[in-house]
């Protein structure tokens, strides 16, 4: 069972990501975007990531997601130019991601004691979770949130920037 | 029924993450639309992420198989995905931002012609 | 007793087909109540012809709608305008599946007859299906190709993020009194002296109530924030261009939402399927009375947070978009950001 719903959403992960590269304009992009961190939810439950699996839903799937789909529907973004690009990306960038790829596969397979997962094990329980969170890393979780508040400050600021000249308009 | 505990092994989890991850570099690396790079970059996240799963996965059964060490970093890991998502979150309104602010600037999102420091 | 893997199977499956089923049925009869409520209220009859009290009007509805024309205006970018109407629908009707609409465990071999699956997580589902149902709204506006419909979805997806904020810290208050997500745990804790120990009363979340509520109006596109669709400045807001059934998908994801979020309510704040007196009163010996009852109490319940939606509607009148936005980011997060430290202050000192 596990296998059967790991080997499907890996597959909707990998052809998402695949698609991703392959569409010309950001919309289908985005959206191949939006199954992959779906189906990379679906996965972390497998895991045993209850929370994690909604949060990845809610936060990328339903907040950062939509801001992306939302610019692309506001400043109304076309096919996107079929240009070669920087020379640097193709002749050096692409073989070392091919490189990459090859150490992180073999080093991965070489790993030793890994072991595997199954169905209904190893489950994390939201209590767990935020018992570590709220004790052990109350710091970095206060942190967190005044770094998100910098960031909203931040976009107002940029995203007012340019209507300086009509200050009457939001 | 067998095929209801089968077992998946977590070295195929941890493949997938590297290939996401490379994915996204390619992504990066190849696509011409401001907004389409960024997407790759979230991309890129979301890779890292799910290898962060994976060894809080492997860490906790660990944990319940010898119960020995603290229980506590059984789920630091999923912690740490926590706060790249937020991270992620805080990342994307202010990278769209500045995207709508050289869009405004520009009038054009192909990262070609956008090649100077200022706007 | 065990229950093997094809049985759970198979009563999940029936579970799923009786509950759908339903639940469009409910669909089907909310817009009916609707209409007639709000004719009462504007001082005319409302529908009346088909059948006895006009009990038949949906399902000619329907069936008007099945013989439509299937119009696809030829600028659209099909793939996308296809796939909206769908995506609005299936989030609408997803998240039913978490719903626990009667008493735990009283199915056969002690199977939940009254849910379709208990998880842990239920009330973070609900709120990730529903901020997936926005994409239905930007992309049908989007892929129509149409000033309109592209202003409608615009002012949609903003609508939606910002009121989701509110609506989630709203239900921060519910979550803390009962220290879990799980719409069972949740439902039972309010049991217990019945009618005082709801949530909205005994637990002190009136206030988030109200917060819930206008968040509520404001996530379904409903009166009186129904800007997106506000007929007199866009025409049709984002379904301008959807024909048919393409059309009633859009119209059934409304009012599904509608019933979903009277659900949730009724299970945060009104005590579920618990009836007013809760525990104070034994059950009744007979298993199977218990049941219905538990789930008459929940009907009942859904049904008033229903008629009170209607009502709202025939009373107020739409809000200017600039207010709107005010209000929720101004008035209703900052009050929920309240309600939040003034139920955890009087968690921690009660």
């Amino acid at each position: 069972m596990h296998l059967i719903l790991f080997l499907l959403f890996a597959g909707f992960c990998l052809a998402g990501a695949i698609n991703l590269l392959l569409q010309t304009h950001p919309i289908n992009s985005a959206l191949s975007l939006i199954v992959v961190m779906t189906s990379l939810a679906v996965l972390y439950l497998l895991l045993g990531a209850e929370f994690l699996a909604a949060a990845q839903i809610i936060v990328y799937s339903g907040a950062i997601m939509v801001l992306f789909v939302f610019v692309v529907m506001l400043l109304n973004a076309g096919r996107e130019e079929r240009t070669l690009g920087s020379r640097a990306a193709r002749i050096v960038g692409l073989p070392a991601v091919v490189a990459l790829l090859a150490v992180l596969a073999t080093l991965i397979l070489h790993i030793q004691g890994l072991g595997g997962a199954a169905i209904s094990q190893g489950i994390t329980t939201t209590e767990d979770l935020s018992r570590v969170l709220f004790h052990e890393l109350l710091l970095p979780f206060e942190v967190t949130s005044v770094l998100i508040l910098i960031a909203i400050l931040g976009a107002v600021a940029l995203a007012r920037h340019g209507n300086g000249e009509r200050p009457a308009a939001k | 029924m067998s095929f209801l505990h089968q077992e998946v092994p977590l070295a195929w989890y941890l493949l997938l993450s590297a290939a996401l991850f490379s994915l996204g570099v390619v992504g990066f690396l190849l696509k011409r639309n401001l907004i389409t790079v960024f997407m790759s970059i979230e991309l890129m996240l979301n890779g890292v992420n799910l290898s962060f799963v994976t060894f809080a996965h492997q860490w906790h059964m660990h944990f319940l198989n010898t119960q020995s060490g603290p229980g506590a970093d059984a789920v630091k890991g999923q912690i740490f995905v926590f706060f790249v998502m937020m991270v992620a979150a805080a990342e994307a309104a202010v990278g769209l931002a500045i995207i709508i602010a050289v869009f405004r600037a520009r009038a054009t999102l192909a990262v070609d012609r956008i090649d100077l420091m200022k706007l | 007793m065990q229950v093997s893997f094809l049985q759970f199977f198979l009563w999940s499956l029936l579970k799923v087909i009786v509950v759908t089923v339903v639940l469009l049925m409910a669909v089907a009869y909310t817009v009916l109540l609707e209409r007639k409520l709000v004719g009462r209220i504007q001082n005319r009859w409302g529908p009346s012809r088909v059948g006895p009290f006009g009990l038949l009007q949906p399902l000619v509805d329907g069936a008007k709608n099945f013989l439509k024309e299937d119009l696809i205006p030829a600028s659209v970018y099909k793939p996308l305008y296809l796939l909206a109407p769908l995506i609005s629908l299936a989030c609408a009707l997803i998240s039913i599946a978490v719903i626990p609409f009667g008493e735990p465990s009283a199915g056969p071999r002690h199977l939940d007859l009254f849910e379709i699956s208990n998880v842990n997580i239920g009330l973070l589902v609900i709120l990730g299906i529903t901020s997936i149902g926005v994409y239905g709204i930007a992309l049908a506006g989007w892929s129509s190709n149409n000033k309109y419909s592209l202003l409608g979805s615009l002012r949609s997806s903003a609508q939606l993020i910002s009121y989701e904020l509110a609506l989630g810290l709203s239900l921060v208050g519910v979550v803390l009194r009962a220290g879990s997500l799980n719409l069972r745990v949740i439902v039972e804790q309010q049991a217990e002296k019945g009618i005082a120990t709801w949530n909205i009363f005994g637990g002190l979340q009136f206030i988030a109530f109200f917060i819930y509520l206008m968040a509520a109006y404001a996530e379904t596109n409903r009166a009186p924030f129904d800007l997106p669709e506000a007929e007199s400045e866009l025409t049709g807001g984002y379904h301008t261009e959807y024909s048919s059934m393409k059309f009633a998908m859009f119209f059934m994801a409304e009012y599904a939402n509608m019933i979903t979020v009277g659900c949730v309510a009724t299970l945060l704040f009104l005590g579920g399927w618990t009836s007013p007196w809760g525990n104070l009163l034994g059950p009744v010996e007979n298993n199977l009375v218990n049941a219905l009852l538990s789930v008459f109490w929940f009907v009942a319940k859904v049904f008033c947070f229903l008629f009170l939606y209607v009502w709202v509607r025939g009373t107020l009148p739409r809000f200017r978009y600039d207010q709107l936005m005010n209000f929720g980011w101004r008035y209703l997060m900052p009050l929920a950001i309240l309600n939040i430290v003034g139920t955890s202050l009087w968690l921690a000192y009660r």
